[in-house]
């Protein structure tokens, strides 16, 4: 399999074309507006929060390239209904998945944890990728924080964006 | 000009200087062979770089020019007795000359050497802010009053600038209380001239434009421009840095002699140009600010500190005259040997920028023939070839761009993606981002055709197929 299809897994293909977690849910507990300035994709995600600091939903809407709509997707499966600790270890895990730079990644407890997340492992030898990778999970990072501060200000968008 | 005539198609040497006529593909091959990087593949394909307007690549004659002088004569210039000092003074105001006489200046007094193009337009805005705070330098000439910027004047720009040409001025009006207005850019890609004259009131003190749009290649009817600013005294300012590469240049108001590429272009008259070396086939960290010599005379400091002195006391300092008044601190002088041997590159081997010019007038009409064979690939910008260079910015339906450049890199085909720092002009087309081919003399028809090919197995990856739309993604 060349490096192209490796970057390009059929899931993160299906996931990029009809992502899980859209429409954006309009009640939240906590929002975050996120950009790549490089290449202009964005997102604005909600998350709320149940009893136990559960993730009750994770929501979002944006535009961006195949790679970051799909980890948006993946990430929205794979973090509704963990709490925030269990999704902050995910965010972790992830984040050190996207900088292995293709040499493998050996930690299989993580691995098994990261799931269909899995898939972006293709994307660490793609340096200039990464950051569509992690786009959802620094929104989910900020929204999750926001939430868990009580802090319900709508996310500061940057002129230009909407 | 004649196309292939029989000498020139034979295959020999580039046409000397006077007898122009466009490169031959048997030429631009043996050009190539100048450009190590060239024969590089990228994966296991042969790179096609179709990136130059980001950055164009370097001829071993630029290469080795920096590389002889470090090793030979590298110095601080304009400070030193010893005789490396004296070699490195003469290489770096030689250099100057040779810009000078590449872009058509009245003199080499009218080249401040900067960082390069963005840095060439801040320290216009820079001198200006603070000539419009009461520091002067000189006399303001007559002829110029637009030197002079004051609360409720006007600055008008383009729609279709780089952020390099837009942002230090945005910056400059709000800094002054000045007004900034902009000429609109067209569905078409295409400046509206219509509203040039209305924009352009008696209180406009700058006119600052794009020569060549690095997203759209619409060339600028910079003669337009000149004369709007002129006729309210207004200074016209021009972002060349895409057009250097490309067109015959001639900054001044005379005809250039001296140099076969500056005297194939029109005089263009432009008070103050900005360009730089790395997209003219030089190196990175060097370009300059070109400054009618009169002008610049008039301008106060935007940096300051060693060289650019007469005397420092501890009460006050009086400063040399323009450009030394411009270029405080320690110079780039191997960057600046570097960009006088691409001129002598572009002048001597290749054989001038009119012959350049002619010959990617082929390699345009075929981009965009490859580009229009495309189905749901849409060009921003101009779809003929009137008044354009080789520049196609596309939005490829249903699929982003950075997906689009990596489905191309894995053909070995180096495009850029993103907005190409021109925010504005994605916006007024109903983009975000775009997929951008540049082209340079050095590419071949036949890279054309594949990237061609390639863009044409970019949507069928991602499982589109068909026209724009046609799936209802």
């Amino acid at each position: 399999m060349g490096a192209l299809d490796q970057l390009y897994q059929q899931l993160i293909l299906e996931h990029s074309k009809a992502p899980h977690g859209k429409p954006l849910k309009a009640d939240y507990g906590g929002e975050s507006f996120q950009v790549n300035t490089t290449c202009g994709d964005q997102v604005r995600l909600h998350v709320t929060l149940g009893p136990g600091d559960v993730l009750e939903d994770v929501s979002w809407e944006g535009s961006g390239c195949s790679i970051s709509q799909a980890s948006l997707s993946v990430m929205t499966d794979l973090v509704r209904g963990k709490t925030l600790e269990e999704a902050a270890t995910l965010s972790a895990d992830f984040t050190e998945l996207m900088h292995t730079r293709g040499q493998g990644f050996d930690d299989d407890a993580a691995a098994d944890a990261l799931g269909d997340a899995m898939a972006f492992e293709g994307v660490s030898q793609f340096p200039m990728r990464v950051k569509c990778a992690l786009l959802g999970w620094m929104a989910l990072k900020d929204a999750a924080a926001k939430a868990k501060a009580g802090d319900h200000t709508p996310a500061q968008i940057p002129e230009g964006w909407e | 000009m004649t196309a292939g005539t029989s000498a020139a198609s034979a295959g020999g040497a580039a046409s000397p200087a006077g007898s122009p006529g466009p490169l031959t593909d048997a030429e631009v091959e043996r050009l190539r062979s100048d450009f190590p990087i060239l024969g590089r593949e990228v994966g296991s394909q042969p790179l096609a770089y179709l990136d130059s307007g980001a950055t164009a690549q370097r001829p071993r004659r630029v290469i080795r020019a920096m590389a002889e002088f470090v090793e030979r004569s590298n110095a601080g210039v304009h400070r030193g007795a010893h005789t490396l000092a004296s070699e490195a003074t003469e290489a770096f105001e030689g250099a100057r000359a040779r810009v000078a006489r590449f872009v058509g200046a009245p003199a080499p007094e009218a080249i401040v050497f900067t960082s390069g193009t963005t840095a060439a337009v801040n320290l216009l805005t820079i001198a200006l802010r603070n000539l419009a705070g009461g520091e002067t330098a000189g006399p303001v000439p007559s002829s110029a009053p637009g030197l002079v910027i004051r609360p409720g004047d006007r600055i008008v720009v383009t729609e279709a600038e780089h952020h390099a040409n837009l942002v230090p001025w945005q910056r400059l009006a709000a800094q002054l209380g000045a007004e900034l207005a902009w000429v609109p850019v067209l569905p078409n890609g295409r400046l509206d001239l219509a509203q040039l004259d209305e924009l352009v009131t008696e209180r406009t003190r700058v006119l600052a434009f794009t020569h060549v749009s690095n997203v759209t290649g619409a060339v600028t009817d910079v003669q337009a421009f000149v004369r709007a600013a002129h006729q309210v005294g207004a200074i016209a300012v021009m972002d060349a840095a895409q057009s250097a590469p490309h067109l015959p240049l001639c900054l001044g108001d005379q005809p250039a002699s001296g140099d076969v590429s500056a005297a194939a272009g029109v005089p263009l008259g432009v008070d103050f140009a900005a360009f730089g070396a790395h997209k003219m086939f030089g190196p990175g960290g060097i370009g300059a600010l070109y400054g009618r010599p009169e002008l610049l005379a008039a301008l106060p400091p935007a940096f300051t500190g060693g060289g650019m002195v007469q005397a420092v006391t501890m009460r006050g300092t009086t400063y040399l005259p323009a450009p030394a008044r411009f270029e405080a601190g320690t110079q780039p002088v191997a960057e600046a040997v570097g960009w006088a041997a691409a001129l002598d590159y572009l002048d001597e081997d290749v054989g001038g920028m009119a012959r350049i010019a002619e010959y990617e007038e082929r390699l345009t009409a075929r981009l965009l023939e490859a580009v229009a064979g495309v189905p749901g690939v849409r060009l921003l910008g101009p779809a003929d070839q009137t008044d354009r260079l080789g520049v196609a910015s596309l939005a490829i339906d249903g699929v982003h761009p950075h997906d689009a450049g990596q489905v191309l890199d894995a053909a070995g085909i180096a495009v850029r993606v993103g907005h190409h720092c021109a925010m504005p002009v994605h916006r007024k087309l109903g983009v975000r981002a775009s997929t951008r081919a540049s082209l340079a003399f050095y590419n071949t028809l036949a890279e054309i055709d594949r990237f061609g090919q390639a863009l044409a197995q970019v949507r069928p990856y991602f499982g589109l197929t068909g026209a724009a739309g046609a799936e209802g993604e």
